[in-house]
């Protein structure tokens, strides 16, 4: 019972963020200063143009009545037509999203055991030569944004061993199967960044809990040290793992975002950046919502799973 | 400067030759910010070539004596460009930096000192920001007013302040609780001056090692912005920027493309090396890096 509330909290905590994060999405694209009718068309277009397109927008009425429209819309699964592409929102970002979606997930799932790999063997060897292998690569690769490893990827992988695809610019019908040459090297990229940051991370809250007294106690007892780890140590250490996963959630959405560009991959954040460059403001503000959900749900997913881990999280 | 105590200059100086020689990672550190700081200050004087000029003769060419960094669509030197664009890169960083981790600590002290209605409205506007990731309210911030490097630095200091806001807070929090805070305020100081001069001095170490961290990432964000179009605009010699419109020819002129990645590469490396001598010189430690 008590688990049962304590995710209903969640989820409410989880609707109240994503409240104002919505004014927020609204706010900054619509009330900040600059006139969105100005920002499509062009410091150069007539009075008369402005004012037709501001009546198409709503933009003569009140801000607050044309977010509660807005939001009513977002609700109802109306999401307005994309002033770039002059098509529906709805399937063009929905489309994306599962795109994005595909390359996100394929990069979580291979960079996660990985840094907890890496991190655990990092501890366990600290001040070794493989230890400051990673540590040096690591901070090198935490150094670097997506678009220079990606461009360096394309440059090895796909100019100089020509192994793999450039771009990932592919037929949209083709099945994942067919598409997944293209989709190894975004996901590397975005696995590099993951995991330099996941492996520094991982490796911190390693030797943290290797310094805890139960630790010591059980290498006193003249347990081997491998045992110490994997039994004793790297259960605890897990637990701030899966807060390094969430706080990656927000990296490797950026991530996603410039990748996608590197890549020429057909997804939510390519759409994002053409949106935001081309002023399409529908198509900014529902993409920008749906990235900040997906956040927030990842943010969920790791209370939920801490609170499973550790049930004392759950007063 | 006559209100330093005595030795305090010699004292900072001996701090700073530990933190940036104290070790070979540190040096390393100290060469790679000093060569860009270099290049910041001197880069367009050094520079062979204008980042602007056109050789139409020699389009695409690998580099050369003549054109030691290779040559773009335009025949423009990739080096020269590079070296002018070293100036916009660091003060695009330093000031998005300065900014956000100013902000950062006037909300996060603010907060701390006046606990109460104060903070709670501040730290639910810090919650408010932190919701959407760090590359999405930059674009979003930079959607209204359009491209451009000004922009860039406010959308990166607002970006920044939530996150140092939450870092300042923490510490501002037990200095609020110091015996020292109660004593300025039993005597009846207002509450900017306890801040000012009773807080900040003493919150120095973590602000600092804040500070590095921020310029690391800034440089990080600034030129992702400006591969994606957000920032500078053409010709402008931004680095991230560069290598977007090195992509088209990445095949027949990868120069094009590693020239600035190294760039971009060696100041984040830089600035990286010196926050790790920094933070082990002041014995702190951060789980959640740059997030």
């Amino acid at each position: 019972m008590r688990a049962v509330a304590f995710v209903g909290r969640r989820l409410l905590l989880l609707a109240l963020v994503l409240a104002i994060v919505s004014v927020l999405i609204f706010g900054i694209v619509q009330i900040l200063p600059g006139d969105v009718a100005v920002m499509i068309l062009g410091t150069s277009a007539t009075p008369a143009d402005l004012a037709a397109l501001r009546q198409k927008l709503g933009l003569d009425r009140p801000a607050a009545l044309r977010y509660v429209d807005w939001v009513r819309g977002v609700l109802r699964g109306e999401w307005g037509t994309s002033l770039l592409y002059q098509v529906p929102v709805r399937p063009l970002v929905l489309e994306r999203l599962e795109r994005s979606a595909v390359l996100g997930v394929l990069a979580l799932g291979t960079a996660v055991p990985l840094a907890i790999g890496l991190g655990v063997v990092g501890a366990l060897r600290r001040h070794r030569v493989l230890d400051q292998v990673i540590g040096v690569v690591t901070l090198v690769a935490v150094s670097l944004p997506e678009f220079i490893t990606g461009t360096v990827l394309i440059l090895l992988l796909a100019f100089r061993f020509p192994l793999l695809p450039p771009s990932s610019l592919v037929d949209p019908r083709a099945s994942l199967l067919q598409a997944a040459p293209s989709l190894v090297l975004p996901t590397a990229t975005l696995v590099l960044a993951l995991l330099a940051h996941m492996t520094r991370m991982t490796r911190a809250s390693m030797l943290e809990v290797l310094e805890q007294p139960y630790v010591r106690a059980a290498r006193l007892r003249g347990l081997r040290p491998r045992r110490v780890v994997l039994r004793h140590a790297l259960r605890n250490a897990l637990l701030p793992t899966v807060g390094i996963v969430a706080i990656n959630v927000g990296f490797l959405i950026g991530g996603i975002v410039v990748v996608e560009t590197v890549f020429a991959y057909p997804g939510l954040g390519r759409l994002m950046v053409d949106a935001v460059n081309h002023r399409d403001v529908p198509v900014i503000q529902v993409a920008a919502l749906l990235i900040a959900l997906t956040y927030a749900l990842a943010n969920l997913a790791a209370d939920l799973t801490y609170a499973y881990l550790d049930p004392r999280i759950r007063y | 400067m006559t209100g330093l105590p005595p030795g305090a200059l010699r004292r900072a100086a001996g701090f700073a030759r530990r933190v940036l020689l104290g070790s070979p990672t540190a040096v390393a550190g100290t060469a790679l910010l000093g060569l860009h700081l270099g290049l910041a200050v001197a880069g367009p004087v050094l520079a062979p070539y204008h980042f602007a000029q056109f050789n139409i003769l020699h389009t695409l060419e690998a580099p050369s004596r003549e054109f030691w960094g290779g040559t773009d669509q335009f025949g423009r030197d990739q080096l020269s460009r590079v070296m002018w664009g070293a100036r916009a890169t660091i003060v695009l960083a330093t000031a998005s930096t300065l900014l956000g981790v100013g902000l950062g600590v006037l909300v996060g002290m603010l907060g701390a000192f006046y606990r109460g209605v104060v903070d709670e409205v501040l730290m639910r506007i810090v919650d408010a920001l932190m919701a959407l990731p760090a590359l999405l309210l930059a674009m979003l911030l930079l959607t209204t007013v359009g491209p451009d490097p000004v922009y860039v630095v406010l959308g990166i200091g607002v970006v920044f302040m939530p996150r140092s806001a939450r870092v300042v807070r923490g510490v501002a929090l037990s200095l609020a609780a110091s015996e020292y805070v109660d004593a300025a305020r039993a005597r009846g100081e207002r509450g900017v001056y306890i801040i000012v001069a009773e807080m900040l001095p003493n919150a120095w170490p973590p602000i600092i090692v804040e500070l590095t961290i921020r310029f690391a990432y800034a440089i990080l964000l600034a030129t992702s912005l400006g591969f994606l179009g957000l920032g500078a605009q053409p010709p402008a010699p931004d680095w991230g920027l560069m290598i977007n419109e090195a992509l088209p020819f990445l095949a027949q002129a990868p120069w094009l493309a590693i020239l600035p990645a190294i760039a971009i590469s060696t100041v984040v490396v830089g600035a990286n090396l010196i926050g790790d001598a920094l933070r082990e010189a002041l014995a702190l430690r951060r789980l959640d890096e740059s997030a």
